[in-house]
């Protein structure tokens, strides 16, 4: 708890000035550069960034290593649209559609995830990693199977009425973009609020040895469902940005490929640092839109990257870089303190 | 989404009776092939290759080219369980033996990225488009008829073929001077090594045996079912069920794990087609819950 209060004066609040001017430059980025292009690559990545960070929060923070944390992010997807298109929703609630059916889709995939987590926080390591898979399959096959309310293999399509509220209209570009960055914003806040309180303090104890905090008092098994909860209905957020942007929901969103995906993209931009998710979305990005222009096997080149990056750097860009100035530093160091040593058995010598 | 007439009707007929079981015990051995070769692997490495279904895949294509060469089905079935065992051998000399010692996050990430690799190069090797193998020439026979139900040869030959390869590896790892030694080695891989013997080599060669197992179920599987680039993945998910349901490490837990799942699947194609998927991972979720060490596992689950 003290290492917690030291650097606590003040933080809620700078981390709220540091988010709202985070959100600043990406609403005058869109404005600067009002193409198309850019608002529909950020608005993507918003909502890939959102998974990965959200799942940054088991995988990195607590050291839960959830094998299936698309089906959430899907889920949110899918409830939002299922919202908005039942018959007579719209109609009823108006204006306040929209929002309504993004709490709605968050609390549901809250509750989801909160069942889960009952089941999966008994287990540990693999056991925990099958199990959030087995899950994540079940909802693809529940997806697949109600043909009549998912469409199936086809996907949420028939477009997802998004009715204009205070002023809002999400079917514009600009309105989308600047909303769906909101979102986003919001979403990464509440990460970083978790992880600075004295709750992330925990999780990262929870990792680093289970045993210990168990001594301490802490229900460890509470602990971890609470996390799985927070970042499954985080996960849904993104789900919600990315059904907004398509217009449609399709059951690829749950499939084990997009959950290994979101773990490679922690991996690849750093376990050891908060943005490190969110960089990782970027380069996977990039990747993938790099190697579209050559070829169109952009599995091949992702995963001749995650080997490497897996077996030679051994960490991601962020932490890599966080290493190399570290060592730089320490070189630098050494150099001065020989360097001044011979100068002085120079004038010893003199 | 659910219809209990069929799978009521079927199960008076004992023509219908006749035809699903010999299904459903084709889906289970195939699978238990599979699954068995996870099981091996992450008993004696305690590694979960992630990439098991990639070496399905592999031993499926190679047994497609091999069989299309010498127009052998039995030429074809040994060039794939070979490929496979080969590729299973660099793969794990070059990647997995990288990460024995660090976390899970590696291991499934090394595992990931041979998937998208081996996807994507069995899409420029032989095409994105669905290939079949078609019943081989050996087998072009009158199906045998046993209680009004009709059971291709083909089908008996695949579980004979199956058991006898699953029953050789388990003696092989139980009795054989191999096997000692690479259950010595599971246990304390420092005490074998001081002995003299190459561990590295002896933990290469196991996990070439178990991905030619994956291979050899390809192969096998090639003439019934279609190859597409995706195939692994569905059938790594499947041989997931089984190995936790039967219990991790237990190759006995596999067999009956992988038999109850071959009848779910035969079954439910008739009773409730669309959910046979919700039914396989309710039945595994249960297992996790109730008895996380599988029906036949010793190990305890932490």
């Amino acid at each position: 708890m003290k290492s917690y209060r030291m650097t606590a004066p003040g933080h809620p609040l700078r981390t709220l000035l540091i988010a709202g001017a985070g959100l600043a430059v990406l609403l005058i980025l869109g404005l600067v550069f009002p193409s198309p292009w850019l608002r529909d690559t950020m608005t993507s990545l918003f909502a890939s960034g959102l998974l990965a960070m959200s799942l940054h929060l088991l995988v990195g923070y607590s050291g839960l290593v959830s094998f299936g944390h698309a089906a959430y992010f899907a889920l949110g997807g899918y409830v939002f649209g299922m919202t908005l298109q039942a018959p007579g929703y719209v109609e009823t609630f108006g204006a306040w559609s929209l929002p309504s059916a993004m709490l709605l889709a968050m609390f549901g995939t809250g509750g989801a995830a909160f069942l889960v987590g009952l089941v999966c926080a008994r287990l540990s390591e693999i056991y925990f990693a099958f199990l959030t898979l087995a899950f994540q399959m079940l909802f693809l096959s529940l997806i697949q199977g109600f043909v009549g309310y998912t469409g199936g293999d086809q996907g949420l399509t028939g477009g997802i009425p998004r009715p204009a509220f205070l002023g809002i209209n999400v079917t514009q570009s600009w309105d989308r973009y600047a909303f769906c960055a909101t979102v986003f914003v919001f979403g990464v806040l509440v990460i970083r609020l978790i992880t600075e309180s004295s709750f992330g303090f925990t999780l990262r104890m929870l990792r680093d040895n289970e045993a210990r905090v168990k001594f301490l008092g802490i229900n460890t098994y509470l602990t971890k469902v609470i996390c799985f909860t927070l970042a499954g209905t985080l996960a849904s957020l993104g789900g919600v940005i990315l059904a907004i942007f398509t217009s449609a929901a399709y059951p690829e969103w749950a499939s084990w490929t997009k959950s290994g995906e979101a773990i490679f993209m922690i991996m690849l931009g750093g376990v050891n640092t908060f943005l490190g998710p969110l960089a990782g979305a970027l380069a996977m990005r990039i990747i993938d839109d790099v190697t579209l222009l050559y070829t169109t096997h952009t599995e091949l080149a992702k995963g001749i990257v995650i080997l490497f990056v897996v077996l030679v750097l051994k960490r991601g860009i962020l932490d890599f870089a966080l290493d190399r100035r570290r060592s730089r530093a320490d070189r630098r160091a050494n150099r001065d303190r020989a360097a001044a040593h011979e100068k002085e058995r120079a004038d010893v010598d003199s | 989404m659910f219809n209990f007439d069929a799978l009521a009707g079927c199960l008076s007929a004992s023509s219908c009776l006749v035809t699903q079981l010999s299904t459903g015990v084709i889906i289970g051995m195939l699978l238990f092939l599979v699954a068995s070769g996870v099981t091996l692997i992450f008993g004696v490495l305690h590694v979960v290759n992630f990439a098991h279904g990639a070496f399905y895949m592999i031993g499926a294509y190679s047994a497609y080219t091999g069989y299309s060469l010498t127009g052998s089905y039995y030429l074809a079935i040994a060039f794939g369980t070979l490929v496979a065992g080969i590729i299973g051998i660099l793969f794990e000399r070059l990647a997995i033996s990288k990460v024995y010692k660090e976390n899970l996050l590696m291991q499934l990430l090394v595992c990931y990225a041979f998937v998208l690799i081996a996807d994507d190069l069995v899409k420029i090797i032989w095409g994105a488009e669905y290939l079949a193998l078609g019943i081989p020439d050996e087998f072009r026979v009158p199906p045998y008829r046993f209680a009004g139900g009709v059971i291709p040869p083909l089908y008996i030959f695949l579980v004979c073929v199956s058991l006898a390869v699953a029953i050789l590896c388990l003696l092989l790892i139980q009795y054989s001077r191999f096997g000692k030694i690479i259950r010595a080695a599971a246990h304390n891989a420092t005490m074998v090594s001081v002995l003299g013997i190459r561990v590295p080599v002896y933990f290469a060669a196991l996990f070439g045996l178990g991905c030619a197992l994956a291979g050899m179920a390809g192969a096998l599987a090639a003439p019934v079912r279609s190859l597409t680039p995706g195939m692994g993945v569905s059938i790594l998910i499947d041989s997931f069920v089984v190995t936790v349901i039967g219990g991790m490490g237990s190759i006995p837990g596999a067999l009956l794990a992988a038999l109850i799942l071959g009848m779910t699947r035969s079954f439910g194609s008739l009773g409730f087609p669309l959910f046979v998927d919700g039914m396989m991972f309710m039945m595994m979720v249960a297992i996790l819950v109730f008895r996380p060490q599988g029906l036949l596992g010793e190990r305890p689950a932490r």
